[in-house]
C-alpha cells in the first residue's frame, strides 16, 4: 500500500471551511486544511478547543453544518465524504480508514478474542478462510509485540497498553491509508506512552500512512507529527511544522501552550 | 392449493364464525381467537415477509391467551392462516405429546374446530417449536415456526437501530466473527442450534433455535416456512424452493450432528435423536426427536 508511486498532485484529505456548532455554540470554525499522503497532522489545544468534534466531522461521525471534506478515493478522485451513501462511508471505515480511541475499549469487541479483534476486518473484506485469518492476526500480534501465543485470550486480560496495541493492529491489518488518532496515548504510563508512540512510527513510517493525531500532549505531537495545527475556541490560530511551531510559537496562545510543559 | 395456502394468499376471507350450525368452534370466540382485523395485518406482514425473503418484517403483535415464550409468535402466524379446511399438526421438539405442542393444538381445535392430526404427511399447516420434521414435505404443506429471538445478530451487536443497518448493508462480518470464535474456543464450530443461514444470496436469519441438523432441510424446501417471534414483534419467511446457505469457513465447512448409536426404539439411524436419562445409574438412550416419524417407521419394521 505503498504511496509513493502516486504523483503527489492532490492531498489525500482536503478540509475547507469545516464548521460545526451545537446550538448556538460554535464548536469549530473555518477549519482548513490539506493532509498529503504519508503526512501525519497533530492537532493540539486545550479540552474544549473543538478538537475531537474536528477529528469526528472529518471521519464522517458527524455532520457538519458548512465546509467541504475531500477525501482522495483509491480510484484517485476526490469525493465529498458527506455526499457518500452511507454504504460507502462505511465501507471505507473499515478499509481506508482507521480510528485509534483513546479507550481501547470504545475500540475493541471486549466479549471475543484478541485474534477475532483482529479478524473482524478482514472477515468484513471477505476473508473466510480460518486458518489464513488467524495466521494473518498472529503476524499482526507480532508486529505490534503482542505475544502472539494470546491470539486466543480475551482483550480484558491485556493491560492498557496492550490493549491499545491490540486496537492498533486491528486497524491496520487492512492497510488503511489513512488513521484517525484521538488521544492514542492517553491514559497510559509513561513508560508504556513511550513505547507505543515508538511503535507507532516505525508503523506510520512503514506502511506510509497519513495520520490525523488529536492530543493535548506536545510531546506526542512532537514526536509523530510533521505538522501541527493549533486550536482555540474552535478556531485554528497557528499551524506549521512542528519543530518550527514548537520552537518559534507566533501565536500568544501556542507561546502559553509551549512554555507550559513543565521542565523534567 | 390449500385453504391455508389461499388465506396466506390474500383470498377474501371466509372464515367467519359458522359455529353455530355443528358442534364447531367456541361460539365466545372469532374463528381462530383472533378479530379478522388483525389476521389481516399479519396476512400483510407474512406476505412482506415472503416477497423479501429472510427480512424481519415488523408487526404488531398481540397479546395471545399465553406467556410469551410459549410461541405466541407462531400462534398468531397459524391463526391468520388457517380456514376451517385445514388439518394441523402440532410439534414441540419433534414430538406431538408435549405440553405445548397438546396446549397449542387444544387451543386451535377449541377455536377453530380444525381437524388435527399427527401424521407429518396429512397436515397442511404444520406448527414447530424447534425441529423441522424428518420427513420430507410437500408444496400444500405451510410449515410455522416459534421464534424466541429472531435477531441473528442480537447477541453480537446490542443495538437494534445498529443491526438493521448491518442487515440493510448487507455487512455480514461479525457473524463470521463468532463462528471464528467458536473455532478459536472449540477447535470446530460449535455452535449447534439457531445456526445462522444465509437466505436467497442476501438476509442473514436465525433459524429458531432448531439444531443444525435441520439446517439442509430448509435448503429448497418445497413448503412455505413461516416464522413467527410474538415477543419480538416479527415475522420472517422463506418462500418454497429458497437456496438457503449455512454460513462456515472455506477450511470449516458446516457439518451436521452425528451419532455413533442409532434410535432405541425404531432403529433409524439417520434421524436427530434426544438422549433420554432412564435412571441415577447412569442409564440412558437415544430415540429419535420425532415421534410421529419413530412410530411410522417402527410399525413398518413390525
Amino acid at each position: 500500500m505503498s504511496n509513493h508511486d502516486q504523483p503527489l498532485e492532490q492531498p489525500l484529505l482536503r478540509v475547507t471551511d469545516l464548521a460545526k456548532s451545537y446550538g448556538g455554540h460554535a464548536a469549530c470554525r473555518e477549519v482548513s486544511f490539506d493532509l498529503w499522503p504519508g503526512e501525519i497532522l497533530a492537532v493540539v489545544g486545550e479540552s474544549g478547543s473543538g478538537k475531537t468534534t474536528l477529528l469526528k466531522c472529518i471521519s464522517a461521525q458527524l455532520a457538519c453544518d458548512d465546509g467541504r471534506i475531500e477525501y482522495l478515493m483509491r480510484d484517485g478522485v476526490m469525493r465529498d465524504i458527506h455526499s457518500l451513501s452511507e454504504a460507502e462511508r462505511r465501507f471505507l471505515m473499515r478499509t481506508d480508514w482507521g480510528f485509534v480511541h483513546q479507550n481501547p475499549r470504545e475500540g475493541l469487541r471486549m466479549r471475543v478474542s484478541a485474534g477475532a479483534n483482529i479478524a473482524e476486518r478482514m472477515i468484513a473484506v471477505g476473508a473466510r478462510n480460518y486458518g489464513k485469518i488467524r495466521g494473518t492476526a498472529e503476524d499482526w500480534m507480532d508486529q505490534v509485540e503482542l505475544d502472539p501465543a494470546r491470539v486466543d485470550h480475551q482483550p480484558n486480560t491485556f493491560s492498557g497498553g496492550m490493549q491499545q496495541r491490540l486496537q492498533i493492529a486491528r486497524n491496520l491489518v487492512t492497510h488503511p491509508r489513512l488513521m484517525f488518532m484521538d488521544e492514542p496515548t492517553g491514559g497510559l504510563d509513561v513508560s508504556v506512552q513511550a513505547r507505543l508512540l515508538d511503535l507507532l512510527r516505525s508503523l506510520v513510517t512503514k506502511m506510509q500512512l497519513s495520520a490525523v493525531l488529536v492530543t493535548h500532549d506536545l510531546a506526542v505531537a512532537r514526536l509523530l507529527s510533521h505538522r501541527i495545527m493549533v486550536m482555540q475556541g474552535g478556531e485554528v490560530i497557528e499551524t506549521g511544522l512542528t519543530d518550527q511551531v514548537l520552537d518559534d510559537p507566533q501565536h500568544p496562545y501556542s507561546q502559553m501552550l509551549v512554555s507550559s510543559i513543565l521542565p523534567v | 392449493m390449500t385453504q391455508a395456502a389461499q388465506n396466506a394468499g390474500m383470498q377474501v376471507d371466509q372464515s367467519d364464525v359458522t359455529g353455530e350450525a355443528k358442534a364447531g368452534p367456541d361460539p365466545h370466540y372469532n374463528f381462530a381467537y383472533l378479530d379478522e382485523q388483525t389476521k389481516r395485518m399479519i396476512r400483510r406482514a407474512i406476505l412482506k415477509g415472503v416477497a423479501i425473503p429472510g427480512y424481519q418484517v415488523p408487526f404488531a403483535s398481540r397479546e395471545m391467551p399465553m406467556p410469551y415464550g410459549w410461541g405466541t409468535g407462531g400462534v398468531q402466524v397459524t391463526a391468520s392462516i388457517i380456514g376451517p379446511d385445514d388439518v394441523l399438526k402440532v410439534i414441540d421438539q419433534g414430538a406431538d405429546d408435549t405440553t405445548n405442542a397438546v396446549s397449542i393444538r387444544q387451543f386451535f381445535v377449541r377455536t377453530t374446530d380444525v381437524e388435527t392430526t399427527t401424521h407429518t404427511e396429512e397436515a397442511s399447516i404444520i406448527q414447530t417449536r424447534h425441529r423441522i420434521p424428518e420427513q420430507n414435505l410437500s408444496e400444500d404443506q405451510i410449515l410455522v415456526y416459534q421464534v424466541p429471538i429472531p435477531e441473528p445478530l442480537r447477541f453480537l451487536e446490542p443495538r437494534e437501530s445498529e443491526t438493521r443497518k448491518m442487515h440493510a448493508l448487507g455487512e455480514y462480518g461479525l457473524m463470521h466473527v463468532k463462528l471464528y470464535e467458536d473455532i478459536a474456543t472449540h477447535g470446530h464450530i460449535a455452535t449447534t442450534y439457531a445456526y445462522p443461514v444465509k437466505v436467497n444470496g442476501h438476509y442473514i436469519m436465525d433459524p429458531s433455535p432448531t439444531p443444525k441438523f435441520d439446517n439442509p432441510k430448509m435448503h429448497r424446501m418445497p413448503a412455505l416456512q413461516l416464522f413467527g417471534a410474538g415477543r419480538e414483534k416479527r415475522i420472517y419467511a422463506i418462500p418454497p424452493h429458497t437456496a438457503v446457505y449455512s454460513l462456515d469457513f472455506e477450511d470449516h465447512p458446516f457439518e451436521v450432528q452425528q451419532w455413533e448409536q442409532s434410535c432405541e426404539i425404531c432403529g433409524a439411524g439417520d434421524t436427530f435423536l434426544d438422549e433420554v436419562v432412564t435412571d441415577d445409574q447412569g442409564g440412558r438412550m437415544f430415540v429419535c426427536s420425532d415421534s410421529d416419524h419413530c412410530n411410522r417407521h417402527q410399525e413398518a419394521a413390525e
